[in-house]
């Protein structure tokens, strides 16, 4: 079978600091990783791989240092990685980023296609979604296991106080929750490989077929009009109360001021 | 698209087993004030089978009409026959604005339908207002793991569509007693190969309730004292009703009081929760790693030079196991009072 992940290359937000004077991102010294749940994703493909046997693809849409990231996924064990990068693709929004990535995936054929269910920079989690729609193909979101089975997947599929096993017929795309697995690291020949052997193949504009007034921040319905650092919060308040009630009081009379129910 | 045909606010009203969503409610409240911004009305969309009884508290809540899809097949959740049925609401309502809560539903139909109605949507907003301007939807959200706010337009699309955060917009106070108007609406909802088999559904327990998901946290340190009292917690945790849960700091879980399931920190889970309560927690660089990013911090602790009062938004200097009990009878006395 044929599978293909969707991955992206993101900064490590957890590295990302505000300067406690301008109150704006630093940026420098900043890594780039994987984004954690797309590397879950691929993870979750390389058992099917393993157990099942399965050609894996990778594919991004980025700038060019996504290679590094592609080169890590076929350290990891991915068998072909794409790249599809150019300038007409920059400023894209979900709907035009997911639009191009499903016109590149339409290049391939495909069992199964597996996102992560959001990028730690943009916390969207639409991309897999929008995917499944421009291909006319099931989604299934929030997996936190899955198998595949006689043509089709199964799922866990998480919701916050329940959890569905759904099945669904391949084609279809799953997005995979960082929880499903605990991805492995590269092996030495591996990443041997992927230098040596393995090539990152580019895509351009000219090599997917899309309408070029839908990509790129053109072909974006929405637009950012402004980003401001996060108003850096006040200092807390701390009281000393004199009795319990007061002290109850107070809390209750702050959890109300804040909507809190 | 002629952007002048497209009118009014509409929320997707979410609910499961045939209970609505306290967020959905939150959208009512907020869209209440679109609609007087934009001089139109608020419509609330409900999909289910069996969910005609629903309508009345939409309209106590700010629904001015209701459009209800109503068959069986439509109880549970499924992404594609949702999907058809808000892509056909869209289609013959034209909404301006359409707004979805960012749960683990509304974050699965917002994008399939944005991507099949072929409009912009604009995730996890925590802030929405219109332009006085150009009347356009201004959706204000956080990136790059919170570390900043962008604000975006949807300006040559619509509708223009937003998912939201449960918890951080204000449901209105009910009016008692409004009807609106309800329109039962039957789309054509075509079975095709999207369609997926739910083959079995098992709600999570209270305790077994994934701390990282929840909306309050009440969390206890070593300063609970012992294993029993961590009943207080869990009494006020109910006090504060759904999405609220029990966590505790990594001492109680070494001290075998709580499950491992429940540790915040460095160790343990990083939270993000609306209201993080820290009750007899001191505060170690470790535990802050795993909740200092709540958006509010309550603190409750004995001693004053405790750590925790540094990243506490509200800090009480006093013993929790006397605090506790008058806190959740007041929660209660002041939800009664407003039932």
């Amino acid at each position: 079978m044929k599978i293909i992940v969707c991955i992206k290359q993101v900064p490590d937000t957890h590295e990302v600091k505000l300067d406690p004077v301008t109150g704006t991102l630093i940026r420098e010294g900043v890594p780039s990783i994987m984004n954690p749940d797309d590397k879950a994703g691929l993870e979750a493909a390389l058992r099917i791989k393993d157990s099942l046997g399965a050609e894996v693809t990778v594919i991004t849409m980025g700038p060019l240092q996504a290679d590094v990231m592609l080169r890590e996924a076929m350290a990891m064990g991915a068998d072909r990685a794409i790249l599809i990068s150019d300038r007409a693709f920059g400023g894209a929004d979900t709907w035009a980023t997911s639009l191009t990535l499903a016109s590149g995936i339409r290049r391939l054929s495909y069992d199964l296609i597996i996102t992560g269910r959001q990028a730690i920079d943009g916390d969207t989690a639409q991309v897999g979604p929008q995917i499944a729609e421009h291909l006319g193909i099931p989604n299934v979101s929030y997996a936190e296991s899955l198998q595949v089975e006689d043509g089709h997947v199964i799922v866990k599929r998480q919701y916050e106080d329940r959890y569905q096993l759904v099945k669904a017929k391949m084609p279809c795309l799953i997005t995979a929750l960082s929880e499903l697995n605990k991805p492995r690291y590269m092996t030495p020949g591996g990443i041997f490989a992927a230098y040596r052997e393995k090539e990152v193949q580019l895509w351009t504009v000219d090599d997917v077929e899309v309408d070029r007034e839908q990509i790129g921040l053109k072909g974006s319905p929405t637009r950012v009009l402004e980003s401001f650092p996060k108003s850096i919060k006040p200092e807390g308040t701390k009281i000393i109360p004199d009795t319990e009630e007061e002290a109850a009081q107070y809390i209750l009379d702050r959890l109300k001021e804040k909507f809190v129910f | 698209m002629n952007l002048q045909d497209y009118q009014g606010v509409f929320v997707f009203i979410q609910q499961v087993d045939n209970q609505v969503t306290g967020v959905s409610y939150e959208l009512l409240g907020r869209s209440r004030g679109l609609a007087e911004d934009l001089g139109t009305e608020v419509t609330a969309v409900i999909i289910g089978d069996g969910v005609g009884s629903l309508t009345g508290k939409l309209g106590e809540f700010g629904a001015d009409r209701v459009v209800v899809v109503d068959r069986p097949g439509l109880r549970d959740y499924m992404t594609e026959p949702y999907t058809q049925a808000i892509s056909a609401v869209v289609e013959k309502y034209k909404p301006a604005i359409l707004l979805f809560g960012a749960t683990a539903i509304g974050r699965d139909l917002a994008p399939r339908v944005s991507a099949r109605v072929r409009t912009g949507l604009t995730a996890d907003c925590t802030k929405l207002e219109i332009d006085p301007d150009s009347k356009n939807l201004r959706m204000t959200r956080p990136a790059f793991g919170g570390n900043i706010m962008a604000t975006i337009l949807c300006a040559r699309h619509r509708p223009q569509m937003a998912t939201v955060r449960p918890g951080v917009m204000q449901k209105i106070k009910p009016r008692t007693g409004f009807v609106p108007q309800v329109d039962l609406f039957e789309p054509d909802l075509a079975k095709n190969n999207k369609y997926v088999e739910i083959l079995e559904t098992v709600k999570k327990t209270g305790s077994k309730r994934d701390i990282q998901d929840a909306r309050i946290l009440v969390s206890g340190g070593r300063g609970v004292g012992c294993p029993d009292d961590f009943s207080l917690l869990e009494d006020l945790a109910d006090a504060l009703g759904a999405g609220a849960e029990v966590s505790s700091s990594r001492a109680c879980v070494d001290a075998g009081w709580t499950e491992k399931g429940m540790q915040v920190g460095q160790t343990g889970k990083t939270v993000r929760p609306h209201v993080y309560f820290a009750l007899g927690i001191s505060g170690a660089i470790q535990h802050l790693a795993g909740m200092e990013e709540s958006e509010i911090i309550v603190a409750i602790n004995k001693d004053e030079t405790a750590p925790i009062f540094d990243v506490a938004d509200y800090g009480v200097v006093g013993d929790l196991h006397k605090i506790l009990p008058i806190l959740a009878e007041k929660i209660r006395t002041e939800k009664a009072a407003r039932a």
